[in-house]
């Protein structure tokens, strides 16, 4: 059983990442639930979306305290939702800052420092700059294939699949670039 | 393998409807309801279409079926408010080819007014109501749904909650059971309900409803399921069953599939089996009350709440003692308007000149939050309109109030308010902000846009001739980017004790691809005003405002609200 939350930024294609985790279980046979929140919260928002892999899934919603892994698209969303972490669990974070618009209007402010004090409290925490990767090979929007390929080699999910899995949910044009950014995410973690 | 897909319960649904043979849909856009017009469109052999309104949707389906289609009607459960007019007498008539009705709970308010609970219509008007737990179970009882229509002459209701509506499974494919048509037989006494007639049909409808609380007893979607490894027993329907299943594992489970009627008698029998019987649902006590109104005693909300969601952790808490792990505060995300989103000048005006606004439901109800705080009320569709006509007339005309309201909600129930205000003469300032699409629930096309729910040309109702033919007299039209012309037409809108329509319009920021230069920042004194946006590509610096080159999409509204003319257009600057 593996329970996955994806939290991130309306419009960082959460929802996407989500949908080839999904590819990949049907392409390995499992049962496989999602679960996701559209309309509202989609306006720059934050977004969870859910996924859980295994023989038989019941809930398609993954509880606090329950995901063996978090993968966070923004910093200040995995301090949001770190409290759905089992106490093992892994917490993928997007080295990125965007900023709420609370903290825009100055009615608050981002909170500082939130790399080093997530990586002190959690063992299994890991950074990457995954917006920085997809530039690098030259699409910005893949920054969510990078996470997948940086989660892929924390999970030990089968490299093969998850590129097949790749390929199947992007279209077709884009598929070289996504599958170079989930091979540095890959990498890079 | 090849007959399976990870689908999401929307989508099922859609695909129970095509393999039920399923003609006809109709429907009106609402979260978390509108994938599944949109998905029973793409198959072939049907039609489906996007109703101005809920209640014209359902009365589209009423006619379908009394054809000798089959037919469908979705929506959002405030939607059946709308929809409840044709529905409770729909329940007299019965039906011809099979009715089924789709209503999506949003429990917790993910993206809705209120937590209103469905499951009371299906009581109130007597008809039957299904709840499926999965995606899967969901085209299975699509197609339940449709036999016990024809096998009972009457419309069903089929519930979802979101968690239910926006989540994927995997689903098994099957053919469609392509049907012929049933012939229309002409028959006042079953379709003309006069009170004459519907005196009869009341006594029909309760002789339905006891064949189907027998029926429910006895049908497969109601069952028990033993453990006997503890003494409790849960009764649960939906996403709440997957929950119990989950956090509960050994615990004797009665799985509730179809919510009105309630199967009583197996349910008494379950509790019989069992020590102490719980209730676990969600939103109101529907079922609890039910069963102990029947005699079987049970707990149930002395145990959850009536507001928002269960979780598989709300059950591991109040049966393991579990302790819920806190969040962490951090300063919240809302939504907000997009970059380049035409309503944002208008809030921008309406706020400086300090009016009472009432709103609508859409996009622009984003008007109401921090800098723009420009909105004052929000009810229900269309409620913007007659709430300034009420608030004119208790003021004897003096309230500075005007309404805002979108294209989709305008066409949805909008118009209505719009005559009342002219026939009854209370001069109110109506803004219609017509970004071509409804934008709230994912752009939608609606009666205006001059497209169907195929994307195909249409005939397109034009607002600014349906409001001169309603009688308004004082309608201007403005580009909704134009902040200073916003401006003056709200001031000489407000202004006369006319009705006064202005019609706001700008494609949607997300749909209009034109290129345009972005925004750049030249000097910036500081100011401050242009931080009353509220664009989310805005932000202050060290040494004054940025502009964030992604996500700008070079409206230009900014710059027009900028006194110091710092912010230029790119290409302008040297
Ligand atoms: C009775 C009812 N039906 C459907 C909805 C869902 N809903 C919320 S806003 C909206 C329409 C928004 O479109 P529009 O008025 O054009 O404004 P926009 O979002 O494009 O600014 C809909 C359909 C609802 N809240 N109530």
């Amino acid at each position: 059983m593996m329970n996955i939350l994806i939290a991130g930024v309306g419009g960082q294609g959460t929802l996407l990442a989500s949908r080839v985790l999904g590819k990949y279980a049907m392409l390995s046979g499992k049962d496989c639930k999602l679960s996701e929140i559209h309309g509202m919260s989609q306006r720059g928002g934050s977004v969870v979306t859910h996924v859980r892999i295994g023989e038989k899934i019941y809930s398609p919603v993954v509880w606090e305290g329950g995901a063996d892994i978090v993968v966070a698209f923004e910093a200040l969303e995995a301090v949001r939702v770190k409290h759905y972490l089992k106490a093992d669990g892994v917490l993928l974070v997007n080295d990125e800052k965007i900023l709420p618009m609370p903290c825009i209007t100055g009615a608050t402010s981002y909170p500082e420092g939130i790399k080093e004090r997530l990586e002190n409290e959690h063992e299994k925490t890991y950074f990457v700059s995954a917006q920085e990767l997809a530039l690098s090979v030259g699409n910005a929007k893949a920054t969510n294939i990078v996470m997948l390929g940086a989660m892929c080699k924390l999970l030990g999910f089968d490299k093969q699949v998850m590129r097949e899995a790749v390929s199947a949910c992007v279209p077709e044009k884009f598929a070289e670039v996504n599958l170079k950014a989930f091979e540095l995410g890959f990498e890079r973690v | 393998m090849e007959n399976k897909e990870l689908m999401l319960t929307n989508k099922a649904i859609a695909r129970g409807a095509y393999e039920a043979g399923v003609k006809v849909l109709s429907a009106y856009p609402g979260t978390p309801s509108t994938e599944i017009a949109e998905n029973f469109v793409k198959h072939d052999n049907v039609y489906a279409e996007w109703a101005p309104n809920e209640k014209v949707a359902v009365e589209v389906a009423i006619g379908a079926s009394l054809a000798g289609a089959r037919a469908m009607a979705c929506m959002k459960h405030v939607g059946l408010n709308v929809a409840a007019d044709p529905l409770f007498t729909v329940a007299y008539t019965g039906v011809n080819a099979g009715l089924v009705i789709v209503v999506a709970d949003d429990p917790g308010m993910h993206s809705s007014q209120n937590e209103q609970d469905s499951r009371y219509y299906a009581r109130s008007a007597h008809v039957p109501m299904l709840e499926p737990s999965s995606a899967q179970e969901a085209k299975e009882f699509v197609k339940l749904a449709y036999e016990i229509s024809e096998q009972f002459d009457t419309p069903v209701l089929v519930r979802e909650t979101t968690r239910v509506a926006h989540s994927h499974g995997i689903v098994e494919l099957c053919e469609r059971d392509e049907r012929a048509l049933k012939p229309y037989q002409k028959s006042a006494e079953k379709y003309v309900m006069m009170p004459s007639n519907a005196i009869r049909r009341h006594v029909a409808v309760e002789a339905r409803d006891e064949a189907l609380k027998e029926y429910v007893n006895g049908c497969e979607i109601n069952r028990a399921e033993y453990t006997a490894e503890t003494e409790i027993g849960v009764v649960c329907s939906g996403v709440v069953y997957e929950y119990v299943k989950e956090a509960l594992p050994s615990a004797n489970v009665f799985k509730v599939g179809t919510p009105y009627p309630l199967p009583i008698k197996a349910i008494e029998a379950f509790s019989k089996k069992v020590k102490q019987l719980y209730v676990i649902e969600e939103l109101e006590p529907y079922m609890e009350d039910a069963l102990k109104a029947a005699g079987i005693a049970c707990k149930g909300k002395e145990l959850f709440s009536l507001q928002g969601e269960i979780s598989v952790l709300t059950i591991l808490e109040k049966f393991n003692g579990a302790a819920a792990p806190t969040a962490e505060k951090v300063p919240s995300r809302p939504p907000v308007m997009c970059a380049g989103c035409p309503h944002r000048g208008v809030f921008y005006v309406l706020n400086k000149l300090k009016l009472t606004v009432n709103g609508d439901i859409g996009c622009y109800t984003l008007g109401a939050v921090p800098p723009l705080s420009a909105v004052d009320t929000c009810i229900c569709m269309g409620a913007s309109v007659g709430m300034s006509h009420g608030m004119k007339k208790a003021t004897d005309g003096e309230s500075k109030c005007v309404s805002v309201i979108g294209d989709s909600t305008f066409l949805h129930s909008g118009v209505t308010g719009l005559i009342n205000a002219v026939y009854n003469r209370s001069g109110i300032t109506l803004l219609i902000l017509d970004n071509s699409t409804t934008g709230m629930t994912g752009h939608q096309q609606h009666p205006a846009t001059g497209k169907n729910l195929k994307g195909e040309p249409a005939p397109t109702v034009f607002l600014d001739e349906l409001c001169r033919a309603c009688g308004v007299k004082d309608l201007q039209i403005v580009d909704a980017y134009d902040v200073k012309a916003v401006e003056k037409a709200v001031r000489a809108a407000t202004a006369t004790d006319e009705v006064s329509v202005i019609i706001a319009q700008r494609a949607c920021a997300l749909l209009d691809k034109t290129p345009k230069a972005k925004v750049t920042v030249k000097d910036c004194k500081n100011c401050g005003v242009c931080k009353k946006l509220g664009c989310p590509a805005i932000s202050q610096g060290e040494h004054g405002i940025v502009i964030d080159r992604i996500q700008c999409v070079g409206c230009e509204v900014c710059s027009k609200v900028c006194p110091f003319g710092c912010l230029v257009k790119e290409e302008a600057q040297v």
